[in-house]
Parts: C-alpha cells; structure tokens; sequence
C-alpha cells in the first residue's frame, strides 16, 4: 500500500505553488496519511513563502475535498502539523537555504523536483537557470549535505525532440538519435545571450525607438511616466529576443521549443552531477485537467491548450497547423501525479541508474488529432460561447493545413489591423469614436495571441513521436490492487470522448469566464457598478481636469473669447483669421509638450488689464464657459460634494478663465499669472499644473489634507493627463481621446461619455459677444 | 374687410366643423402644421380679434397717475428726500415681446417725470424675476428703453432682483396660514414702491407682482407647490384660485408691515403677428385667407423647413408684436386689478358650452421662460398642461379622464445657460418619476438650496434651481385631471420621459385617444394663439 510505503517519510517538494505540484500536495495529504511534506517555496515580492504557500496552494479548489472531509479548524491544523515550508529558490547556487532550511532538506527521504519554467515562450536563459540548472543545483545541495534521498525528477515525454516513431522509456544518451552538446557551453551562451541583447538594448537608436513607441502608446504623458514606458519597453525587447533566440537554439538542435530543449539538457546534467544519488525521471507528455482526482475536470491556471480551445470558440483561430491523423498526446494531471507518487513510493532500485517512467497516452490509448477536432467543434457547436451582443458564435472547420500557411494569414491579419491601429491614433478622436481604436487594439492583441499559439504549440500539433509507457504500465501493475484505483497511472483508463466533452471542456470554458449564455448582458451593467464604486461615499478627493472634461473647449478659445470681446467687427475678423492660421502649429506644440505650449500661449496676455478681466469673469461664465460645459460633467461634481467628497479642478487653464467655475468646487489648483501695475505681465508664477505637475499637485493637495490618493477619483480626457490618472485608485476616462481610450479599455476604467447640452450653439472660435454700443439699434 | 379697418372687431367664437371647414392652422414650436379635424364632432374656438388700443397711450398713462383708483395722485405721493423704487415685470411679459416702445418703458418714463419735478433723487428700477433668469443688458434696455437705461444701468441704479442675497432680502411677516412673506430689502425699506405691470393673462398682477416678483423661495413656496396649484381651478381664474388667495393673503400683511405700494396695470391686445405683414396670417381665420394669405403661408413654411434649427429659432424669437395698449390704471392693487382683470377678461374670454373628450393645441415656439432661448421639454409640458390647459373658467374645456393632443417638436434640447437646473431635473429627477407629489418632496429641497445653481441664478442668466419644480407643479392640476397626455410630431424619447405618449400624426393621435375615451370622441381644438380664454358653461 502507498499510504503504508509513504509513512513516516519526509517528502520535499519543489514547484509546488505550480499547476502538477498543487495537485501533488493535495493527494499526498489525501492519500498518504503519515507523511511529512517540506515545500521548497521561493519568496514572492510582497508575500513570504508561508503566505504564498497558504494562498497559491492551500486556499486552491484542489482542497475542497480534504476541507469538506476533515472541517476547516482541523483542516489548517493538518496542514500546520504536516506541512513545513522553507524558503528556497532552485534558480540560484545552494537553492537559496538558510541554515535551517538546509536542515529541514537533510532530513527529508525523497525529493520530488516539479520546478520548471512551463512557459513554453519563456526567455532562453530563465529557461536554463530553471529547466537545465534545477535538478543539478539540488543534487549538489544534498551532496553538500551529505545526504542521498530519493529524487523523482519531473521532465517531458517532449526531451526526445521532434521526431517521427517510437521514443521509448529511456535517457537521452542510450538514444540512437542523440545529439550531443555540452549542457555547460548551453548555459554559457544563454547567460551571454542575454548580456548581448542588454547591451544592444541600450544602444541609442534603439533607445530612440523605444521612446518612440512609448510616446506613440502614452502620447504626451510627461517625462517620468514616459520614461517609465520606454524602460519597460527596453525590457520586455530583451526578454522577446530571449525568447525568439531559445526558440531558434531548441529548433537547432532538433527541439521544438525552449522548454523541452532545457529539459533534455537537464536531464543531461543531472545524470552527470547525481553522483550517488537514487534519481528517478518521470516524464509526462501533456498535462491537463483531471480525470477523477481531486474532482474530475480539476485545472490551475490557464495552461497549453486552454487558450487555443478558448482562442478556437471564439472563432479568432480560423485554422490551427497539425497532422489530422497524428496523435495529441494528452494526460490528465491526476495520473502524473499518481505515477510520481507511485515512483516515490516504490523507490530506487539503488543500481547507480536513473530509471525513466513516461507518462503519455500515444501509444497505449491514442487520441488522434482529428478526432479531438472534432469533439472540440461538436462541443462548442452544441455549447457556444457567445458574443458581446449576445449572438452565439460558430466555430470555423479546419482544413489542417500547414504552419506556414496559417502563419501568414495570421500575420496578414495582424498586419492590417496595425496598420487600422496607427490610422486611427493618429485622427484627433474623442469619445464613442475612439472606442473604435480600443477595439481595434482589442482584436489586434487576440490576433497576436493567436499568432503566438500557433508559432508555439503549432510543433507540439505536428509532433508524431509515440512515448512508450512499458515502465508506466509495469508500474501500475506492481500496486497494490486497492491502490489502482487510487492511485491509478493507466493511461487507458481514460475514456476520451467523455473526457473531452464532459470533464475538460466544461472546466476549461468555466475557467477563462468567457459568456457562455445568450443573455445580453447589459452593456451599461459594468458601467454602472464602476461608477458606484467611483460614487462610493468612503471615496476622499474627486479632481477633475477642465478641458474637454467639463467643457468642450481650450485655452485657446477662452482666451479668443475674452481678446475680442473688446474688438470691432473689422479687428475681430482679423483675429480669427490669424489665430485659424496659428492653429496647426499650436496644436503641434501642445502635443509635443504642454508646459511649453502654455507657457507660450500665455504670453499673449501681457499687457491685459487685471480688473478688466475680472469684470468679465460672469460674462465669460454665462457666454462661454456654461454653453460649452457638458451638463453631467457639473452634475458629477455636485453629486461628489454632496456625498462630501472634497471635489478639486486642477487645470492648466489660468486663473481669471477658471475663477467663475470656482464655486463648483471645494478648491482650485490652476495656472497664475504674475501682474505688474494692474496689468498681466504674460509670465507664470509657477510651472502650470499639466502631466506629471499636476499629479505632483495632487499628491501635495492630499498630504496637505491628510487625504488618502488610493480613496480618490480623478477625471480626465487625454494621455497627457496619465500622471494623474495613474495617481488615484479610481481614474474616470471622460470623452477620451484614441490613446487614453485604449487603455482605459485595457485597465478597466470608467468612462463617461459627457456632451453639451443639445441646443447650445457650436462655433469653430468662440468670440465675445459686441460691445452693446457697437450693435446697430432698431 | 381687413381687420385693421374694422372699428368693431369681432368677438371670439366657437366654429363647428363640417365638410366645408379647411384645415386648421396648428401652431407647432418654430413651425406650424395644418389639420383636418374630424368632421361633425369637432369644434375650433378661435380668440376674438384684437381690440382697438387706446389713441395717446401717453397721455392715458398720465391720466392713469393723476387720478388713481383708490389712492392718492402719483405726484402727492412724490417728496424729496423719499426713497422711491419703481419694480417691473421681467422678460417673461409680454410674450412675444412688444415692439418699442414697451409699456413699462412709457409709464416709467412718466413716472419719473413726475419724480423728477417732485425732486425725488432717490430711485431704484428693480425687474422683479423672483426666481427667474437675470435679464442681459439687451433686454433692460429693451424694456425700459434707452432714456431710462442710460440714466440708471451705468450707475448701478437699474438692475436685476436677487433673491438669493443674504444681504438683500427681508421677511415682512406671516400670514395666518402661516405662509411667509418676503421682499426684496430695497422695496421693502422704500416709502414707497412703484410696480409697473404689463398683464398680458388674467393670472398676472395683482398682489402676485409684488408679493411674488419681488420675493425668493422663502416667499413663494408659500404657494408654488402642489397643493395650491391642484387647488386653483384655474389659477387663470383668480377667483377660483388658491394661488391668488395665497398671494392677496400675503398682500395683506404687505398692507400691514410692507412699503406703501402705488400698483400701475396695463392691458394689451391680441395683435400679437400683426394685421399686416408675414405673419398676419397667423390671427386669421382659415376660411378668410386670401390668395396671398395662402401664398404668404406657403412661402413662410417653406422657408422655414429649409432653415437649420438656430436660424429657425433666431427669425421667430427676433419677432416682436405691435401690441397695442388697451387700458392703463393705477392706484390701489387690488381695487386696479380688478379693472385690469375685465380688460383682460374683455379680450380674451370666449363663451364656450359644455366640455369635450378630446381637447387639441398646437403649441408654439415660445413660453414666458424661453424668450431669446430653447423651449426645452419640460417647457413644453408647462405650455400644455400649465398655460393652455389653465386658460379656462368655470370648467375645463375637457372633461375629466379626457385627453389632452398637443402638437409640438418637443427636441430634447436645452439652453445650457438659461436652464442648468432644468437639464438636471430631466436627467435626474423625471428619469425617476414624473409624480408631481413624490417630486416635490424627494427633490424639491436639494435642488432649491444647490450653492451651484444659486451662483448661476445670481451671477449668470440661469433660473433657479427649484424653478422647473414650479413648471412642473404647474401643470399638476392638469395632469390629475387628465386621462391622458399624446404629443404629436414630438422627439418620442423626449415625450415618453416626460410621461406623455407620443404620435408622429393627428391622426393616430385620435387613435390613441379612443382607447381612452372611448370610439367617435368630441374634439375641441384650442385655436391659440392668439390668446384666449375659454369661459365654459
């Protein structure tokens, strides 16, 4: 019996916060009453191992059974006595151990290494730190401590590279197709790989590049956000051409990806450096959810193939490369989990060998691509996913065809649609039409997925190698007889039809949230309980930018208002011609920068009378202002002052065009001017609100007020206010333009689209009404 | 026979519609639309014709001072040293407005003559809006006129009523019903107070020019509320009114602990489009159109349906009427206001028998509260079920359950600077419910007391904020009343939130209107404007 095999024994286990780890734990506490688990965890970046332990994999629906069973309290009392988690990181030289750590190591009896970098687009030099150097680095720990437990190494059936035929149960140096290379130069190179293409990042053409596409993504955004961007631009480039060079070293030497490359030179350097060390390789092909343990249809995590099902109903992959009749070798993750357990339990031979067990389904229980097609397509036929107006969707028939033939038309797709993307960023949108762009950008990131899937797992559909499973068999037969249920490893137990359609799918769809029903869900619903949230009354500061978000309108036309409305008919034609011709460059200059373009607006006011412009405050209120204000704008913010939030206009419009707005408000934050024997002198006192100014105004204002950002709202209508809308927990998107409505899509934030009031009058430049001496009587 | 030559004009009259009958001019906002009423169960009342203005309205005004009904003449009341302030009727009166020169600006002219010889140096010229919108610069003087303007407006010495000043408003007392009274403090502190009226309907002057017009929300909430408005059968109807019964109870205490008030009252005709000219057309009768009537018309509906909408709205709101002035007196307000009531009462009334299933109006382009504006949706409500449907006494013109057509375009537009608070109460309020009751207590206050709307009233040109509550308390009488409301022609979307039914012809409108009344329904169409009233027996 296993539970007997298993008594007494510590058991540690890395990986175990992964998708076969989580299960793993579960069934060793269900099934193996008397053991003790050390889970090797390494520290996330806000949470200890423990909290991560509790929250990734205790707090995991794979519990539900043991919780139900044994009752919560003596639930976490169990894990309290069975489970200790030591820090540890098998992605550095000593796997990271403290003193005590290495101790709790020492004492264990078997080490189970589920630890890999699964991500089949990982960067080449993660994959080999984690992948190749993983299994070696802990061998040398536990020779370091002088220790020799039983090490169950987890790998992939995938080790034996993309080939037709047999691949039996055996190491990849007793294969007749072996090619080798020396694991030692791999991880050498992949280390300086990385080192080149860091370099090559910080050349200067390439750091003018990824300005540039931080700028044409942000718009005028301000310096450190800016920068920000362009860093994280720089890194994730490095980590693409990480991932494109493992790609192509694994596909060198006959891989299909950087995966399975790594984990064949892992097992490589394991058998080099195991010294004498009972290790066991078990090696599953491709994992998915469960057949019956914990509970049929159990899955962590959107993995390999959950994607591309998802991707299929959506009728976004129109056709995916793969032979029809070659084999997919799936296996649910229960049965991995069983044969670890089983090798564990049985032990090593203690021959000086690594023995190799493989967990596949090709050869003793095939599942034929075309036919999991099909199931796929008559599933989704009978349960569609449905669209966003409620319509169910078809899903297309594949015609297999080759990779390369579905990679172009995918690119050709992805092509178009960038092209629609730059197209439409650069029209000056606003609003429900920019939305367009949101969605452009929206397909154009389905469609590079599913460029992605295809370019990754396209060689895993084309791969007709067949794994042998004698070892895996004999392994099964050798349980106890009670044990083969329980722990059962038989691949052919697995009925496919029924697990295609009543256990994985069901689960897969329920798992990506996807609409699964032909009600219309009420579009207006999500708005609505974002905008409660925004409303909430435990919400402190709600700031509001002026232009374009309260009133349709610019300095530029305040400033047109009130300079004519002391001009003649003859002067004032004059003005607006000459302000009409001025407009191109003014508005390129406000792109570039908005500091500057104030700065250089302003001037224009030199000389003006202060008290002049102080008497005009009401009429330009009552003229100007109110006629291009959007009536929800002011209702939105009384309503935050009725619920006794502190409502602030932050702006970079100036003093005297904002003063008759200032009673809407708690407070105003805007530009001022310095005055000189009553008259405007043209200059700024200070840097004018606008970009990363104003969240730094922000930021004081709520120091100053002991007010809390995270409870705060901000409302604003363009890129160039991301700074703010980045400094509070609720940013509302109002009219945005094409930039700010993509990612407000993307993040989740409220919009409002906010009009004038129908009726009012709607000139190209707002002009100030005639002197009343000046107009012809009747 | 053109009107003009007529010395006798003929009085209103109830026309049975029959075979012969042309189709019927409707008014419908900046627009008209002609109809056929169904035939032998229909009736149009048409308003009498425009009474013959009196020949030296000048020298009737003096005459009008020198001997006041009631009271002293205006130049015994006149000392040095006094504190005079001479209030006025805002731009909601006349509608259209007059053509120059206004009455307010002829009998303020006078009585400043009189002033001036008296050595009076002491003057205020107040436009008593209570809770309306601040008149612009353009629209005093277009009142007062460019003599009066000139004197006074530089000086700070002709402006607008505020309400909301803390500083500027008194609380005079309270009635036996409790209702308080309040007045502007410059009125109240004067020896005496001049108010100059011009009474275009029977539900103007009186008390209500002074205990309204120069109150706030304090005062007029007294009366402006459901209650009182479900309780005024008509508020055109003085009489039967409990809104005047409220405001002569506050003129009492006015009487009693207010400034001496001098009332003058003036009357005007129905020559609101002219008798001759473009719109002439307009007061006379269908079957008299003349061939160049027919043309005029054509032309002017033509022309007008290829204009944009704000070209459209600019033409009808520059027009002005050449009213004429049909009776001035002055004295004593209650004692004037009787007299003024009959000149009212001797233009407008029309004798009408029995009540109808089925009551039509076509409403036009303009309400007291959309001069130089948009006539916005609840603007239009108040037409219908405020004004329109008030202009009766004795009986509705329509029996109670009836329903009520009224054909306007109803855009779902509004001014944003006249009306902030009514694009608020749309969104908000009528979104929520239309039940006048549930309205005035769930939103009444918040709106009343928003510093938003207060800042707007008192700095900019924006009715108060409690203003559309009024609108819509105005038309709660009739919305009791009625079996319902249909729209023709209307934005549906505008027409549905305002509850009322809306149907793109007259037509379908009846048919609509059977399944309330029942098959074959009398109709009655209410051939205004011109004005008139209908006094139903």
């Amino acid at each position: 019996m296993i539970a007997d095999q298993l008594a007494g024994k510590r058991i540690a286990v890395t990986g175990a916060t992964g998708f076969l780890g989580t299960a793993l734990v579960e069934r060793l506490l269900r099934g193996a009453p008397d053991c003790h688990i050390v889970l090797l965890i390494r520290a996330g970046r806000r949470s200890s191992p423990s909290q991560r332990a509790r929250r990734e994999i205790f707090r995991n629906d794979a519990f539900g059974r043991l919780l139900e069973d044994r009752g919560k309290e003596p639930f976490w009392e169990e894990i309290e006595q069975r489970v200790t988690v030591i820090e540890g990181d098998i992605g550095k030289d000593g796997l990271g151990l403290d003193e005590e750590g290495r101790l709790e190591l020492s004492r264990c009896d078997i080490v189970i290494h589920s630890a890999a970098t699964v991500s089949f687009d990982a960067p080449l030099d993660g994959a080999v730190e984690v992948n190749l150097l993983g299994g070696t680095r802990i061998v040398e720990t536990l020779k370091d401590l002088n220790v020799k437990p039983h090490m169950v190494a987890v790998s992939t059936c995938y080790v034996a590279g993309n080939r037709r035929g047999r691949a039996p149960e055996q190491l990849l140096s007793d294969s007749p197709f072996h090619i080798d290379v020396d694991w030692r130069d791999e991880v050498t190179a992949a280390r300086r790989t990385r080192a080149d293409f860091d370099a090559l990042s910080r050349t200067a053409e390439q750091l003018e590049e990824f300005r540039k596409q931080a700028r044409n993504e942000l718009g005028a955004a301000g310096t450190p956000l800016l920068a920000a961007k362009t860093e994280q631009l720089r890194g994730r480039w490095v980590s693409d051409q990480l991932v494109e060079a493992g790609r192509a070293r694994a596909a060198s030497l006959g891989w299909p990806d950087a995966y399975a490359y790594t984990k064949a030179l892992g097992e490589r350097a394991l058998d080099e450096s195991k010294g004498d060390i009972p290790v066991s390789i078990v090696r599953p092909s491709i994992i998915e959810s469960a057949w019956a343990e914990p509970f049929a249809g159990w899955i962590k995590g959107f993995r390999m193939a959950e994607p591309i099902i998802i991707s299929y109903a959506r009728g976004l992959l129109k056709e995916f490369p793969g032979v029809p009749e070659g084999v997919i070798d799936v296996i649910p993750v229960d049965l991995v989990v069983h044969s670890i357990i089983a090798v564990a339990a049985r032990g090593h031979a203690g021959d000086g060998n690594i023995d190799v067990t493989q967990v596949a389904s090709g050869t003793a229980n095939p599942l034929r691509y075309r036919h999991l097609v099909n199931l796929v397509s008559g599933w989704f036929t009978e349960n569609p996913l449905y669209d966003r107006k409620g319509q169910p969707i078809a899903v297309p028939e594949w015609s297999f065809p080759g990779r390369g033939a579905v990679e172009r038309q995918l690119d050709r797709v992805e092509k178009n649609l960038g092209r629609a993307d730059r197209a439409l960023k650069m029209l000056p949108l606003r609003g429900r039409q920019a939305m367009v762009t949101a969605e452009v950008e929206d397909r154009k990131e389905q469609v590079s997925r599913a460029v992605g899937y295809v370019k990754i797992y396209g060689a895993y559909a084309e791969c007709e190698a067949l794994y042998g499973v004698e070892n895996l068999l004999e392994l099964h037969q050798s349980l106890d007889p009670a044990d083969r249920d329980a722990f059962c490893c038989d691949p052919t137990v697995v009925d496919w039809d029924h697990y295609v359609q009543n256990v994985h799918l069901p689960s897969v769809v329920e798992h990506a949230r996807v609409k699964t029903t032909g009600e219309r869900s009420d579009p207006d619903q999500r708005t609505k309980r974002l905008r409660s949230r925004v409303l909430a009354p435990e919400r402190q500061i709600a700031a509001f930018d002026l232009e374009n978000t309260i009133i349709a309108s610019n300095v530029v036309f305040s400033y047109a208002w009130l300079a004519t409305r002391r001009l003649g008919p003859r002067d004032r034609m004059r003005f607006t011609l000459k302000t009409l011709a001025e407009g191109p460059g003014l508005l390129a200059l406000d792109r570039r920068d908005r500091t500057d373009f104030l700065r250089h607006f302003y001037r224009r006011y030199e000389g003006a009378p202060v008290d002049d412009l102080d008497i005009l405050g009401p009429q330009l209120l009552a003229d100007h202002i109110l006629t291009k204000a959007f009536p929800a704008a002011l209702r939105r913010v009384r309503e935050h002052r009725r619920l006794g939030h502190r409502t602030v206009l932050i702006t970079g419009a100036l003093d005297v065009v904002v003063k008759p707005l200032g009673p809407l408000f708690d407070d105003v934050i805007c530009a001022e001017m310095s005055q000189r024997d009553g008259r405007y002198t043209g200059e700024l006192l200070a840097v004018p609100p606008t970009g990363e100014v104003r969240a730094q105004a922000l930021r004081d204002y709520a120091d100053a007020e002991g007010l809390d950002l995270a409870e705060s709202v901000a409302y604003a209508d363009s890129s160039s206010d991301l700074p703010l809308l980045d400094a509070v927990g609720f940013p509302v998107a109002v009219n945005p333009e094409s930039r700010l409505a993509s990612l407000a899509t993307k993040r989740g934030w409220l919009i409002e689209y906010w009009s004038k009031a129908e009726g009012g009058t709607d000139k190209a430049l707002p002009l100030g009404p005639l002197p009343a001496s000046r107009r012809s009587r009747k | 026979m053109s009107q003009e030559t007529r010395a006798n004009p003929r009085p209103g009259f109830v026309l049975e519609v029959d075979r012969r009958t042309p189709p019927i001019l409707f008014h419908h906002g900046e627009g008209f639309r002609l109809e056929k009423l169904p035939v032998g169960r229909s009736r149009v009342i048409y308003p009498g014709e425009p009474l013959v203005g009196l020949k030296d309205p000048d020298a009737a005004i003096r005459d009008a001072l020198l001997n006041p009904i009631d009271d002293d003449p205006l130049p015994s009341l006149l000392k040095p040293g006094m504190k005079l302030t001479i209030a006025f009727d805002d731009i909601s009166l006349p509608l259209p407005p007059m053509r120059r020169p206004d009455s307010r600006q002829r009998i303020i002219e006078a009585v400043l003559d009189m002033a001036a010889e008296a050595g009076v140096d002491d003057v205020h010229l107040i436009a008593a809006l209570c809770l309306h919108r601040r008149m612009t610069d353009d629209e005093l003087r277009h009142a007062v006129g460019d003599r009066v303007f000139e004197a006074f407006a530089p000086h700070g010495l002709l402006y607008n009523h505020d309400a909301e000043d803390p500083d500027g408003m008194v609380i005079l007392g309270h009635t036996d019903k409790g209702e308080t009274v309040q007045m502007n403090k410059r009125a109240a502190e004067s020896d005496l107070v001049i108010y100059v009226n011009i009474n275009l309907v029977s539900m103007d002057g009186g008390w209500k020019s002074t205990a309204t017009g120069l109150a706030g929300y304090e005062g007029v909430k007294a009366h402006h509320n459901v209650h009182t408005l479900r309780h005024s059968k008509s508020f055109m109807d003085q009489d039967r009114s409990e809104l005047h019964r409220s405001n002569w109870r506050q003129g009492d205490i006015i009487k009693a602990h207010g400034p001496r008030i001098f009332q003058i009252e003036s009357t005007l005709n129905t020559n609101t489009f002219g008798r001759e000219g473009p719109m002439s057309v307009l007061q006379k009768r269908e079957w008299e159109w003349t061939t160049r009537d027919r043309a005029s018309f054509a032309a002017m509906h033509a022309g007008l349906n290829r204009m944009p909408p704000a070209a459209r709205r600019r033409v009808f709101h520059g027009w002005k009427a050449p009213y004429d002035m049909t009776s001035i007196q002055a004295g004593e307000v209650e004692a004037v206001h009787r007299k003024t009531t009959e000149a009212v009462y001797a233009q407008h009334l029309v004798p009408v028998s029995g009540q109808t299933d089925v009551l039509t109006m076509g409403l036009p382009y303009l309400t007291p509260y959309n001069v130089n504006s948009i006539m916005n949706p609840i603007l239009v409500m108040v037409q219908g079920l405020g004004y329109f449907f008030n202009l009766y006494r004795g009986k509705p013109l329509v029996r109670e359950g009836g329903v009520l057509i009224m054909s306007h375009p109803t855009p779902w537009e509004f001014h944003p600077v006249h009306h902030p608070s009514y694009i608020d109460f749309f969104e908000e309020v009528l979104a929520e419910t239309t039940d006048p009751v549930e309205i005035e207590q769930k939103y009444e206050k918040q709106y009343a007391e928003d510093e938003w709307y207060r800042h707007l009233y008192r700095t900019s040109n924006a009715y108060h904020g409690v203003h559309p509550f009024y609108m819509w308390y105005w038309g709660s009488h009739a919305m009791q009343y009625l079996g319902g409301v249909i729209v023709v022609g209307g934005d549906p979307r505008a027409v549905r939130r305002l509850g009322f039914r809306p149907a793109s012809t007259l037509e379908d409108a009846f048919e609509m209107a059977e399944d309330v009344v029942g098959p074959r329904p009398t109709v009655t169409h209410m051939h205004n404007p011109p004005i008139l009233m209908a006094d139903v027996t």
